[in-house]
């Protein structure tokens, strides 16, 4: 699903280059669940900005489901985002002004899906993150775990290749985590590809395959027997 | 494009922060005011100053002999001379494209103390003039009784007279019958056949509800004119400017009278087109000024409009980002943008549309219950001016959103993502 060869990053600072990422390569297939670790600063959030085509690397092929992802358009990356990728931020990133529903319509919207079709799947999306009365409700009136469920069924909505997780968990206490985790767990078991940074333990455990990054290239890539969130979950 | 969605993004972000989408919508409707405003009262000031010229043929000129001021073929200067009714025959068959040359004749009364008019034991000075049938539509008048004067009477010289409304309330009772009265001009009866009254409202207004109207023929014969003619109105057909065949007309007089053809003071002429032309050119010319005082306001109320869009991008900048992560095009987010800012624009606009108008309906309605004003006449806008202050505000929106809406996709999504 996911092919890296040789990928390297650097940012200029003023006259220094900071270089971020080494070298890495990586590859996962379709249905896996990969925890990306590392302390702050080994390069884990710009691998995975990188990944999720926010950001370009200098050098190293990156392909995604057979497709080679390089020198796009600012209007390609977008649909390829659109098409190919689901998001999910450490700080939910909710569009406060719109309901939980039209939230996880959004990316709908953007494949210019019809009215009534959109909503229809938005519901369906939010009542498997079991949140389908909230629908109607803005993001300040949900709770940090609701506000992490509705952005999960966001980036689903659009039905994407590989949903990519930037600490999904990192503004949440640790019942709420494992809550937000059984769910990804749960998405997973329906054989989505699903990439999480993460930098606890535990969180990352949950994952069926950790890769450790340390000042920018991978130092371990193990498989992991997975820990069920759900056994933590009440 | 234009779906729901959009739109209810729209009025969601404009309404998000009521009080600041209000003050800047202030900007632009000020403007846009201050543009109908001023634009009305040049059409007030133009139409009260038209008014003056009252329906007067405005393609017209008047002219009249003076004294050769050079000697020319063995004549002296210093000479007088006078049109005669052959002169008319001669600009008829020799300069095209005119529409109507009257001669004219005039017995000076108004004002001038002796009385020329007297019915009964009235008596009363008035300006008589023989004249043409076709003076009425060069000098234009409603005839408001009986008829005006006709070709059978200049045939047949008859003695008949068209009348002032104000002669009549001078010579006769109220509500006496006028028409078939005879009414005696120095001396010599005229029946009155016709009354009328005249539709400009200028300085002579008096003077003008107070003419006596003769046949030409029976003027020169009841008043020993012979052959002469005292001056003469000339109008042009449409499309064709009497001040250009002005020179062909002068000209052709000088040829016939002997005059010198440098000789430019022996005839006199008054060209109505020109004077009105020169009026139009200063209306222009005011209508001008208001159309840059006005877009100067309005340009204010845009850069303010642009300023507030600048800050909504920047304030949003993370929402952009997320936006852009989930997939919409930049070019979706450019017009989202352009549509929010031309959408506060065009709705501010129609606001000062609104007010003024509404003000020069206040004004209208002030106007109709005081009473006519001097130079001062029914301010209006047109749709051709409503609809082009429209068009203003459109491009202006457009102009007002383009820099905001360029820097809202010129921030990359991680940027506007790591703003926490």
């Amino acid at each position: 699903m996911i092919e890296i060869k040789d990928l390297h990053k650097s940012y200029k600072m003023g006259s220094n280059s900071l270089h971020v990422l080494k070298g890495i390569n990586f590859s996962a297939k379709a249905g896996e669940l990969v925890a990306i670790m590392g302390s702050s600063g080994s390069g884990k959030s710009t691998l995975l900005n990188i990944l999720g085509m926010l950001d370009e690397a200098d050098s190293g092929e990156y392909t995604l489901d057979g497709v080679p992802i390089r020198d796009l358009s600012e209007t390609k990356a977008a649909q390829y985002r659109n098409k190919f990728l689901g998001f999910v931020f450490q700080s939910f990133n909710l569009i406060n002004y719109k309901s939980a529903m039209e939230n996880v319509a959004l990316p709908l919207y953007y494949q210019r899906v019809a009215r009534k079709e959109r909503q229809e799947k938005a519901l369906n999306y939010l009542e498997r993150v079991g949140l389908k009365e909230w629908a109607e409700h803005l993001p300040n009136e949900l709770s940090g775990g609701q506000k992490q469920r509705v952005a999960i069924a966001r980036a689903m909505a659009a039905e994407p290749k590989v949903l990519l997780a930037d600490e999904p968990t990192g503004a949440l206490d640790s019942k709420t985590s494992y809550e937000v985790m059984d769910l990804i767990q749960k998405i997973n078991d329906e054989g989505n590809t699903i990439l999480v940074v993460t930098h606890e333990e535990d969180i990352a455990h949950m994952c069926k395959r950790i890769v450790h990054l340390r000042d920018g290239v991978i130092v371990e890539d193990k498989k992991v027997e997975q820990v069920r969130a759900s056994e933590y979950v009440q | 494009m234009f779906n729901k969605d959009r739109w209810k993004e729209i009025l969601e972000v404009l309404t998000s922060n009521v009080w600041r989408t209000i003050f800047t919508a202030f900007g632009v409707c000020w403007g846009i005011f201050i543009l109908i405003v001023l634009l009305a009262a040049g059409k007030g000031l133009e139409n009260g100053i038209k008014k003056d010229f009252g329906d007067i043929a405005t393609n017209t000129m008047f002219m009249w002999t003076r004294s050769t001021t050079r000697a020319y073929e063995g004549l002296p200067k210093g000479r007088s001379f006078e049109f005669r009714t052959s002169d008319v025959q001669a600009i008829q068959d020799n300069v095209p494209n005119l529409r109507f040359i009257s001669p004219r004749n005039q017995l000076s009364g108004f004002r001038s103390g002796g009385n020329n008019v007297v019915r009964g034991i009235r008596t009363g000075s008035y300006n008589i003039y023989g004249d043409y049938p076709e003076i009425i539509n060069q000098d234009p008048m409603t005839v408001t009784s009986g008829r005006f004067i006709n070709y059978n009477d200049i045939n047949e010289k008859r003695k008949v007279a068209v009348i002032g409304r104000g002669i009549k309330s001078d010579l006769y009772e109220k509500g006496e019958d006028v028409l078939g009265t005879y009414i005696k001009i120095q001396g010599v009866n005229f029946m009155v056949i016709g009354t009328y009254k005249k539709n400009s409202n200028d300085g002579d207004g008096e003077e003008a509800q107070k003419e006596i109207f003769v046949p030409f023929t029976s003027f020169s014969q009841a008043f020993n004119r012979g052959e002469e003619v005292g001056w003469m109105a000339i109008t042009a057909h449409d499309g064709h400017s009497i001040s250009v065949l002005k020179e062909d007309i002068v000209g052709e007089m000088k040829k016939r009278h002997k005059v010198h053809p440098e000789d430019n003071r022996a005839i006199g002429y008054f060209d109505l087109y020109e004077q009105y032309n020169r009026v139009e050119s200063l209306f222009g010319a005011l209508k001008a000024v208001a159309y840059i005082v006005g877009i100067m306001v309005l340009l204010s109320g845009i850069i303010g409009v642009s300023n507030i869009m600048l800050i909504v991008v920047k304030e949003r900048t993370k929402e952009i980002g997320i936006r852009r992560a989930l997939g919409e095009s930049p070019w979706s987010i450019k017009l989202q943008i352009l549509m929010e800012s031309i959408f506060l624009t065009i709705i501010s606009g129609m606001t000062g549309i609104i007010l003024g108008s509404l003000v020069i309906y206040g004004i209208n309605s002030l106007l109709d219950s005081v009473g006519p004003v001097d130079m001062f006449l029914n301010p209006s806008v047109s749709v051709g001016v409503v609809s082009g202050a429209l068009m203003i505000l459109m491009i202006s929106g457009l102009l007002a959103g383009f820099i905001p809406a360029n820097s809202a996709i010129r921030v990359r999504p991680i940027e506007a993502l790591r703003t926490e």
